[in-house]
């Protein structure tokens, strides 16, 4: 089954995030932050990347970014998790190389579905 | 997928209460001139998180509440609106009232309608005043997607997708999207070849294909969209509806300007805003029996997982060596003596070290406790009319959570004092050749087994004469004793005094410095006062890190054992007879360099028959202080240094004066801890 890096500074919605894909079977691994994000995907494969935008450190947008730019990630889906009135950062993850998003608040059907989407 | 999300209430709240404390310290912060963008993200991204969290977990309320709040901030952060104290204080009046609502949900209760309206209503002010650039919403033109998803008669659709060639670089897979058209519908597949350059120019990366796709099947643009959504700008979509009309759909109501205008409908709708479905999340409705009530009430503690890790260290090493002890002890012959002796030393190394960590997890740091004084300055300058900066240094020093919990008090009178009391209005400070802004400094730090906590102002300082006067006016003191500058200090901590020339409503609440003295000292501890007529004045709080273990001084007084706290003993020494001094009806005492000590006898204080010395000459003096005052406890000998784990005299057995708790010494028998305070005052009476 696939690997996702699930990114989120809030540590509720990481474990919300985590518990749901591990409850379809995911392998899931957590990282508070883009650097630690980074970090993380440098060490280990995965098939996904979901992230929260707003962080510190090292916010969403820059982390796919960053990660588009590793020969590992060029096709990888990263996902990030965005709010309604976050249009313009839709646009501007987008141009970082971001494969989607999903718009909060969402609930663990939602996740599943559109993960489901990119990894099938 | 039911997944229960009430147990991720706990942590939500946790975090949404950090987060309002960021919020809070970082508005607080916000310098009017110069707008620091770092200081606007972290409240932004404090709020961000509130509200996607509160949406997620189904506090509707709150998260509607945030969204103003969010979008004030936003157009700061973006420079499009200015920073204004007015703003401030509203965003934090509603940092307040967003606490006020997350603590009602917390625990069960209503939230107070009332307060939040109020506050969402200066919020909406406050964004209505200075109306800021126009921010038009994008709104998908709903109708058109309506207008389309009406019509029954759609059979399927022809797509022709032509990705762009970058567009595998976005994770985008076209076969993803092929997979998911195909679950909708019939799909057929035709792809385009003419794209594909020469094998030695390709590359490999792009994206060179394109496809026309021919779905069969009652399938609304929404769900094409849908599919299509995040690759929008990625690639040239087209989609054509099949349409077929039902008999009785008139050929009088049908031209082909119709469908036309459908059809070109259908794709200028574009990707509408995405089926986001926002009232799904409404509709989990919290549990009834959720884990975080049963969780609330008791206090939990958020450790370093460090902190965590060393303690399992420890513990696993524990354990190997209690395996080797057993191994040793199993067969044991006097051969393996030595062997024994190395695991016994190896146990006491290890439980040392166990409890060390363990006592760590208590640890705290005091930005715990410090945290709270930013907002406080800031109210009480804004009312008294005062300029003050507030420093924070050490906030990182650790205490125990106990300590902690139980200095805020007392910290918050201080600090109220010193703002109130010793900062001067503003053009009193000009005229005193000051800077208009006063500063009062909050620091800790460590001093040896202590934590040592300042309070430190640049205001007016405490005035000895006055001082002097009112105690004497007040029947305190006798108006011919003379004091030291120490012991006129002290008179403020004197149960009915007040400084103050007339109460106001920031202080004079009621609880008096006497208070604060006590709850320091039954903490363990200790305040004193440092001051200069017109510079300012310090006020300094020293505390045992824990109340639960204390480095001691074993001492022995006959077949008794006592311990006196390290941090009390000045010195130890032997006692000459020509030093000695006895006044008759008050006792003896003992000529230290230029200071004369009371002699305590241990012996007669606690009854101790069996003391091996009466003859003061062959015992020791030890020299101990305690607020202040200082005296020598007569003794057979010492013992040795150690660290103890105290037990309350008062919760196993009574209130003994002169005796702060008992501790349980390595053979089993029970030990006293002396209270130095209360044994000068037991040897007074």
């Amino acid at each position: 089954m696939a690997t996702i890096l699930a990114v989120d500074d809030s540590a509720s919605m990481r474990q919300m995030v985590s518990f749901t894909l591990k409850g379809a079977g995911y392998t899931v691994v957590e990282a508070v932050d883009g650097v630690d994000a980074l970090n993380k995907a440098k060490s280990q494969a995965f098939d996904c990347v979901v992230t929260d935008v707003n962080m510190p450190n090292k916010d969403g947008i820059s982390l796919i970014k960053d990660l588009r730019a590793l020969p590992n990630y060029k096709f990888t889906p990263m996902l990030m998790l965005t709010t309604e009135s976050g249009m313009d950062k839709k646009q501007q993850g987008k141009d970082a190389g971001a494969t989607g998003w999903i718009v909060k608040p969402f609930n663990p059907d939602q996740l599943l579905k559109t993960i489901k989407k990119v990894l099938g | 997928m039911s997944i229960d999300m009430a147990q991720f209430h706990q942590v939500f709240f946790e975090e949404s209460f950090e987060g309002l404390d960021a919020m809070e310290s970082g508005l607080l912060n916000l310098d009017m001139g110069d707008v620091n963008v770092d200081e606007i993200n972290t409240i932004f991204r404090a709020a961000h998180s509130i509200k996607g969290g509160s949406g997620t977990f189904g506090f509707t309320s709150v998260s509607d509440f945030t969204h103003v709040m969010e979008t004030l901030l936003d157009e700061m952060r973006d420079g499009r609106r200015r920073v204004t104290q007015p703003a401030v204080n509203v965003l934090l009046g509603s940092v307040d009232c967003l606490r006020e609502m997350l603590q009602a949900i917390q625990a069960g209760g209503e939230i107070d309608d009332g307060s939040v309206s109020a506050h969402k209503q200066s919020l909406d002010s406050e964004l209505n005043n200075h109306s800021a650039a126009n921010t038009d919403q994008i709104v998908p033109s709903e109708k058109a997607l309506e207008s389309a998803e009406r019509e029954p008669e759609i059979t399927g659709w022809s797509i022709a997708f032509s990705p762009h060639l970058h567009m595998l670089k976005t994770g985008n897979e076209p076969v993803r999207m092929f997979r998911e058209l195909s679950s909708l519908g019939d799909l057929t597949v035709t792809a385009d070849l003419q794209g594909v350059p020469d094998l030695y120019e390709l590359d490999p990366e792009e994206c060179h294909l394109s496809w026309k796709l021919d779905l069969v099947g009652n399938v609304s643009v929404a769900e094409i969209d849908e599919i299509f959504d995040w690759v929008e700008d990625d690639c040239d979509l087209a989609k054509q509806a099949r349409l077929v009309f039902p008999p009785d759909f008139g050929e009088q109501n049908y031209d082909a300007g119709v469908s036309d205008q459908l059809v070109a409908g259908a794709i200028d709708a574009g990707p509408g805003p995405g089926p986001a479905e926002p009232e799904l999340a409404v509709k989990l409705k919290e549990s009834k029996n959720d884990d975080s009530k049963a969780a609330k009430g008791s206090s939990s503690i958020r450790v370093d997982t460090s902190k965590i890790d060393t303690l399992i260290n420890m513990v696993g090493e524990l354990v190997i060596t209690q395996s080797m002890l057993s191994l040793v002890g199993e067969h044991f012959e006097l051969s393996k003596l030595d062997q024994l002796k190395n695991g016994l030393s190896q146990l006491e190394r290890h439980t040392r070290e166990l409890q060390e960590s363990v006592m760590n997890i208590r640890m705290l740091p005091i930005s715990f406790v410090f945290s709270r004084f930013p907002r406080l300055a800031h109210d009480i300058s804004s009312k008294l009319g005062k300029k003050i900066e507030l420093k924070l240094v050490g906030e990182h020093t650790e205490v125990d959570k106990t300590v902690v919990e139980l200095l805020s008090d007392p910290l918050v009178h201080l600090v109220r004092n010193s703002l109130d009391h010793g900062i001067e209005m503003p053009d009193v400070r000009l005229a005193a050749g000051k800077p208009e802004t006063g500063t009062v400094t909050l620091e800790a730090y460590h001093r040896g087994g202590n934590i040592v906590i300042e309070v430190c102002d640049d205001g007016k300082g405490l005035d000895k004469e006055k001082l002097r006067a009112k105690a004497i006016e007040k029947g305190l003191i006798e108006p011919d004793v003379i004091l030291t500058d120490k012991q006129t200090y002290e008179l403020i901590f004197m149960p009915g005094f007040s400084t103050a020339e007339k109460l106001t409503d920031i202080s004079g609440r009621g609880v008096g410095m006497d208070v604060v003295r006590r709850n320091i000292q039954a903490l363990g501890g200790n305040i004193e006062i440092i001051s200069t007529l017109g510079k300012g004045s310090t006020i300094s709080i020293h505390l045992p890190l824990t109340l639960a273990i204390l480095d001691g001084q074993s001492i022995a007084v006959g077949d008794e054992t006592y311990i006196v706290p390290l941090g009390s003993i000045i010195e130890s020494l032997n006692i000459k007879e020509d030093r000695l001094n006895r006044v008759v009806g008050k006792g003896e005492t003992f000529l230290l360099r230029d200071q004369y000590l009371p002699i305590i006898r241990m012996h007669e204080i606690f009854n101790v028959a069996s003391a091996k010395h009466t003859k003061l000459t062959e015992g020791l003096l030890v020299v101990v202080e305690g607020q202040g005052v200082r005296c020598g406890l007569f003794v057979d000998d010492l013992l040795g240094q150690q660290q103890v784990v105290i037990k309350s005299l008062e919760a196993n057995y009574r209130r003994v004066e002169g005796v702060s708790g008992a501790t349980i010494l390595g053979d089993g028998s029970v030990a006293l801890i002396l209270d130095i305070p209360g044994l000068v005052r037991l040897a007074n009476q």
